[in-house]
């Protein structure tokens, strides 16, 4: 390839690259933008992406406009515990899978990898019944349990765990490590690129869920931020987008910090796993 | 005290039967090396040893101990690794140490005996280090580190040499010898290259197709083998072993029907230009095929009526021509017989003496 075609490839690469960036980026500045708005300028014609006076008072009203304090530790408490739970089962259930060969284990990992094709819509409702004779409809429980593991983060991690050498594994065994040592100390350091890249997963999807926290709660003691933003549309004469995207800023900084501390540990851990 | 005796082991992965009938005593303080071809059984063997891998039949004793249900962990064995196994998210001193936690040795006792070990395999300046910031000779002076700081009394090793570079695993042998002196435990050492067999062991197990061919001193096996495997495992070149039809017409007497095939050492062949009759010597005349000169010694590939053949030849000028005569002493030819074991009550062997690799004929 000539030098000049090259560069023209170089040239096409980048921007689509940047269109590709912009398609991602845009609404989210479009949303920053917003939410810094006074309600004038978010109707104003054409629309304007510096707004002439930052209007920081809209955080301030979205924050008071409801018990987001409340939404906000529901939130915490449910995304984290949710993670805790799931970190817990796979890693087991992936060691077992991943390292043992017992009756029956081919046939329960295809009915684990099955459940990932039945979507959450299918089974809310037995789910719902189920929470409801528990008596749990209204407790954060409901939001909890019913992601208490996960097919994925098993098939993710089992894949993982099989990489590991054996005789790692036996060096640990004639160290006289016992198995729970293993997992802890072996297992999971090796896995933790996956271990990493799952909790984010985890973590944004839950932290995002808008329709199962709706579905299992009424009132606002056991409700998220989702449900809590969500309801600043209903204002009286049409949505305060303003209001709404500065309640959108407050949920999302949560996931930005989370990523970013996240980012730099899949780089470190990425580091880790350079074994031979 | 730490003798390992297996007792009829027998191991068989799904239906196939890797190891029938075994039975070997290793005896306590000694260096034994199991050697063999791959697939032979001699990582198995040791695997089973360490309770890695469970016998489908048979009895293993540690010391005084019958270990058929002990956990690999506490039949007080240390095991090296071909490929070192250090676990990579742990430093140097964390890996040495790990062994040590488990047996809840307390704290200061741990730091008293990693400063120890790591001076004796001079790793001291590395403890903070990742595996994967060493080289392939720290790394495996880590997992030697590693084994020896549980002070077991039994090491087992599985070929820990043959990632190391040549010059670097001569000078691992040479330590390993010296360690095994030093710490006096038994040492059961794995390899499929005889040379590290013969260098190493103070006895060598010699195993094919799981089943031990020959178990004896080194000079033993290499002097006096069992049969035509052990005969041509241990030895480079191998020994030259030909069937009686081949070699018969150069033989003076008779040879008994029970003599399979006939086997002499390279080197006890002597090479000669002119063709003149020696009393009580094979002879016949070759075409050197190849010359390997490896400095002290030569070894020559030839080609006679009889088949290829290997001789050896020591501090001699490297020979040029092309056809030359090849004598072989009676006394240093090797019987065997129809199913490959020798034939000892034919050989005239006890003029035969026992001499070691460098012998030889001026």
């Amino acid at each position: 390839m000539t030098t000049a075609s090259k560069s023209i490839v170089r040239v096409l690469n980048v921007t689509a690259m940047l269109v590709l960036v912009a398609i991602f980026v845009i609404p989210f500045l479009w949303m920053i933008s917003t939410s810094l708005k006074s309600y004038s300028e978010t109707v104003i014609f054409p629309p304007k992406w510096i707004p002439s006076e930052i209007m920081w008072s809209n955080f301030a009203a979205a924050w008071n406009s409801g018990p987001f304090l409340k939404y906000l530790m529901n939130s915490v408490v449910v995304s984290i515990s949710i993670l805790l739970l799931q970190f817990t089962t796979i890693t087991l259930a992936a060691y077992a899978f991943a390292r043992y060969s017992f009756k029956g284990d081919k046939l329960l990992f295809g009915i684990t990898m099955v459940t990932l094709m039945i979507p959450g819509q299918l089974i809310f409702l037995p789910v719902y019944l189920l929470m409801s004779k528990w008596g749990l409809i209204n407790n954060l429980l409901a939001l909890i349990l019913p992601f208490s593991s996960s097919a994925f983060g098993i098939f993710m991690l089992r894949q993982s765990f099989k990489q590991v050498q054996e005789e790692l594994i036996e060096a640990a065994r004639l160290d006289d490590a016992p198995e729970w040592k293993i997992i802890l100390k072996i297992m999971v350091p090796m896995a933790r690129p996956t271990l990493v890249t799952f909790a984010l997963f985890s973590f944004i999807a839950h932290w995002n869920d808008y329709f199962w926290p709706l579905v299992m709660t009424t009132s606002d003691a056991a409700r998220t931020l989702p449900i809590g933003i969500s309801k600043l549309r209903e204002v009286d004469g049409g949505a305060a987008w303003h209001i709404l995207m500065a309640g959108n800023m407050i949920l999302v900084i949560p996931i930005l910090i989370v990523f970013s501390f996240a980012q730099r540990q899949i780089i470190k851990a990425f580091v880790y796993s350079g074994v031979k | 005290m730490a003798q390992i005796v297996l007792k009829q082991i027998e191991k068989s992965f799904k239906q196939e039967k890797i190891i029938e009938n075994l039975n070997v005593t290793i005896e306590d303080g000694s260096f034994t090396v199991l050697v063999g071809p791959s697939g032979c059984g001699k990582s198995t063997t040791l695997r089973m040893i360490a309770g890695l891998e469970q016998q489908s039949g048979g009895e293993i004793w540690i010391g005084d101990k019958c270990v058929n249900g002990v956990e690999p962990g506490k039949r007080n064995v240390a095991m090296v690794f071909q490929n070192y196994a250090l676990y990579p998210m742990m430093t140097v001193k964390e890996n040495i140490e790990f062994g040590l936690v488990n047996r809840k040795v307390p704290k200061q006792e741990r730091e008293r005996l990693i400063k120890e070990i790591t001076e004796i395999v001079g790793l001291s300046e590395y403890l903070n280090k990742k595996p994967q910031a060493l080289s392939g000779g720290q790394r495996q002076r880590v997992a030697l580190a590693r084994a020896m700081v549980k002070n077991p009394a039994v090491f087992l090793m599985d070929e820990p040499l043959s990632n190391l570079d040549a010059k670097l695993r001569h000078q691992m042998r040479t330590e390993l010898i010296q360690l095994h002196k030093r710490l006096g435990a038994t040492f059961v050492f794995v390899t499929h290259d005889q040379v590290e067999a013969m260098s190493m062991g103070d006895r060598i197990v010699i195993m094919n197709k799981g089943q031990i061919q020959q178990a004896d001193s080194p000079m033993k096996i290499y002097d006096d083998p069992d049969n035509v495997f052990t005969a041509q495992f241990i030895g480079t070149p191998p020994m030259n072993v030909i069937h009686r039809e081949a070699i018969f017409p150069y033989m003076e007497g008779q040879l008994h029907s029970d003599i399979h095939q006939v086997g002499f050492r390279p080197e006890k062949a002597m090479m000669t230009m002119e063709k003149k009759p020696i009393a009580g010597c094979v002879q016949f005349s070759a075409r050197i095929l190849t010359r390997e000169t490896l400095g002290a010694e030569i070894i020559y590939q030839l080609e006679a009526k009889l088949g290829l053949v290997a001789v050896k030849s020591f501090l001699k000028p490297l020979e040029f021509a092309n056809e030359v005569q090849i004598s072989v002493p009676m006394k240093d030819l090797y019987y065997f017989d129809h199913e490959g074991k020798r034939a000892r009550q034919y050989e005239r062997s006890e003029e035969r003496e026992l001499v070691a690799l460098g012998g030889g004929y001026a």
